[in-house]
């Protein structure tokens, strides 16, 4: 078994295992955790089929940004474990009943999926060995998909201008800092200077 | 670098897992020893500034100093706090510093001098680097304490704000050297002090080098430890080598960031000026990484710690708005005028 | 409009930072103020209240005749005497404790004491490892006595045309 293969199985096991731990864990942050090391080892997959530019943004913004916020928000929750037990029986049939669709689905989809003949033995290598990934990426992605590319930005920006305009509200009566105005302040504008005769005061 | 030791240990699989392991003790024994002196520059540097004279103690000119610290903490008893996550609390340290150390594969220390020239090794060191807040926000959470909390809470929504201008400083730079890979950022500064990139990128290089101090938890940005309003942060339950890790992990990260602005402004393993390219390039760049070292301790010794807000503003309403700005200005002008895309 | 573009390119230049920057740079090759300090100590006052001592006489007779004013004026009740007649009949103590944990350094009872007794010596290096260490007995002031008897002898000599 070569090095590479060793590894494949590595990477392959610990995402299937901490895949399987994610919901099999109780305390959510540990299933975050494992959420984390799923994609960690995921983009170690991507490193042994040599899309090793994909690996790297796996690992950037999915694990260095979109996971540190779940695990923020993970953090916060207040859980009661008791209290979420009680309801476990409650929700069991519709739960399972929803399983079991979903099951059913994944088995119809699985069941008529035909691979293309004369995809099998072709290697999942880029065509052109000497063009980098980032390049490869990078002439498709702005040349042929250039409309689905800026439109995937478009609902970004939508999404992101959204949850500004649900969540901003301009408060009376609220004090804020106006760094720019501050820095602007000069002794002249700030304090003004008198002498004061002894005995008198002001 | 890598096959040359694999050759002399006889070429086979064997030979090359051992030249490897080589590499990494070559690299990672003189860093941590690095480090250790680097904590007392650190101190040297800062105590300097206030007029005072820092540790002289310990060895000639306290030299020593680091490794009684280190030699006191490893004989003391790692303490777990009673309601902690016994798992997380004894990972976070190790995490933040094997991954202290593992960005160092991919820095060039010289002409060929890697470990490992994958030519996305920026993204790679930018990975590693936004993997370094797991280290923290864990530590944070397993304390089971407030301060701790607090801490790791701050640092996590701090870095990964910095990240984004970050982001968009290593894109330009890369754009212009048309490949993501380390070795090839330095050759595109090679001859001489006016082809460094400082000079053409002096806005990246600035915005770079500050997010770079708030990347690593560096004062003024060392909100998460803020000993005045958190007592030590996400540090407050961590005693022994578990708090030695996490001392390690951050000067390690800190000595990473420096080595990175030398290998994207300051013309990597290059001299200054052509003629004196005889002085090998290791020696250079440990030269401009003790350069940024310095400007890291001198910033910590001049500027007060920024209040949170702040901080926040600075990123998102500063950095972020003129390093988008200076990527359009940037890749278009080397479009425009040939630079990009030869 | 100029006010503006100077304060604008004052914030982006980073002006200020450099001005501070460029401050603490000089600062860095100032000569240092503080002392280097097991090896260079500062400079003490005679009337400076250190660690306690038992006088002695010069013929060697101790001071105290155990009339316990130290122990009733001490504010922190850190002073413990028992006292009963010597053979030749002079009083003198059986018992002079003093707790330092206790003691506020005060110096009411250097200023109760009407034979210069009990007083406050020049040393402040007297930490211990033990907090029994820090229990003082009869001998281990009359010890402390014997050894800062001259600096003692000089500070009170010193301070003595001011009481």
């Amino acid at each position: 078994m070569s090095l590479t293969a060793l590894a494949f199985y590595l990477f392959a096991s610990i995402t299937v295992f901490s895949g399987f731990m994610v919901i099999a864990s109780k305390n959510p942050v540990h299933s975050v955790l494992f959420l984390i090391l799923a994609f960690f080892n995921a983009s170690g997959l991507f490193l042994l089929l040599g899309a090793e530019f994909l690996a790297m943004l796996l690992i950037i913004i999915y694990v260095g940004a979109v996971a540190v916020l779940f695990l923020f928000v993970v953090m916060m929750l207040d859980i009661n474990y008791t209290e979420m037990r009680e309801g476990f029986l409650q929700y069991l049939p519709i739960g399972a009943l929803i399983g079991l669709i979903v099951l059913v689905e994944l088995i119809m989809v699985v069941g008529v999926w035909q691979v293309a003949p004369e995809i099998i033995g072709t290697p999942a290598v880029a065509a052109a060995p000497d063009l980098t990934n980032t390049e490869a990426l990078g002439a498709v992605l702005y040349t042929q998909y250039i409309y689905a590319f800026q439109a995937a930005g478009i609902v970004l920006l939508i999404a992101m201008i959204g949850a500004i305009v649900l969540t901003l509200r301009t408060r009376e009566g609220v004090k804020r800092q106006n760094i720019s105005q501050q820095n602007r302040r000069t002794p002249q504008t700030a304090i003004e200077i008198k002498k004061v005769k002894v005995g008198e005061g002001l | 670098m890598v096959e040359w030791l694999a050759g002399l240990y006889g070429g086979t699989d064997a030979a090359w897992f051992f030249s490897i392991i080589t590499w990494i003790l070559v690299i990672v024994a003189p860093l941590l020893v690095g480090v250790a002196f680097a904590v007392y520059a650190d101190r040297k540097i800062w105590a300097a500034m206030q007029l005072r004279r820092g540790p002289n103690v310990v060895g000639p000119f306290g030299l020593l100093q680091s490794f009684a610290d280190g030699l006191k903490l490893f004989i003391k008893e790692t303490i777990v706090p009673a309601g902690a996550n016994k798992g997380i609390f004894i990972l976070a340290p190790m995490l933040t510093f094997v991954l202290a150390l593992i960005g160092w594969a991919v820095i060039p220390w010289g002409e060929g001098a890697v470990l490992a020239d994958i030519n996305v090794g920026i993204f790679y060191i930018f990975a590693i680097s936004s993997l370094g807040v797991y280290g923290i926000i864990m530590a944070g959470w397993a304390s089971n304490s407030r301060y701790a909390f607090l801490g790791g809470l701050r640092s996590a929504a701090q870095m990964v704000s910095y990240e984004v201008s970050m982001g968009f400083v290593l894109v330009t730079v890369i754009s212009y050297a048309g490949s993501p890979s380390l070795s090839e950022l330095v050759h595109m500064q090679s001859g001489g002090i006016w082809n460094w990139n400082f000079l053409w990128f002096f806005p990246m290089f600035v915005i770079f080098l500050i997010s770079a101090m708030a990347e690593t938890n560096r004062p003024p940005f060392d909100l998460p430890e803020a000993e005045a309003e958190l007592v030590a942060g996400y540090q407050v339950e961590y005693s022994s080598m578990a708090f030695a890790l996490f001392w390690l992990g951050e000067y390690g990260n800190i000595l990473l960031m420096c080595a990175l602005s030398s290998v994207l402004f300051f013309g990597g393993w290059y001299a200054p000026i052509p003629a004196l390219d005889f002085i090998p390039g290791p020696l250079w760049m440990i030269a401009k990484i003790c350069f940024f070292f310095f400007i890291f301790a001198w910033v910590k010794a001049t500027v007060p710690r920024y209040r949170y807000d702040q901080l926040m503003r600075l990123g998102w309403k500063v950095f972020l708005p003129v390093s988008l700005a200076a990527v359009v200005f940037y890749t278009g002008w080397g479009v425009a005028f040939g630079y990009i895309g030869k | 409009m100029i006010a503006f573009l100077d304060r604008t390119a004052r914030s982006f230049l980073l002006v200020e930072f450099v001005k501070a920057m460029a401050l603490t740079f000089r600062y860095m090759f100032k000569p240092k103020t503080t002392l280097n300090y097991p090896y260079e100590k500062g400079r003490l006052s005679a009337r400076f209240r250190g660690e306690h001592a038992l006088r002695r006489y010069p013929n060697g007779e101790e001071r105290c005749i155990a009339c316990k004013l130290c122990e009733a004026i001490c504010p922190a009740l850190a002073i413990t005497i028992e006292a009963e007649p010597r053979e030749d009949g002079s009083r003198r103590t059986t018992r002079y404790d003093i707790d330092m944990v206790k003691c506020i350094y005060c110096g009411l009872c250097q200023e109760a004491c009407p034979v210069d007794a009990i007083v406050e010596g020049p040393n402040f290096e007297f930490a211990t490892e033990s907090r029994e260490e820090l229990l003082y007995d009869k001998a281990k002031l009359l010890d402390n006595g014997d050894r800062w008897e001259r600096e003692i002898a000089a500070n009170l000599a010193q301070d003595a045309p001011y009481r």
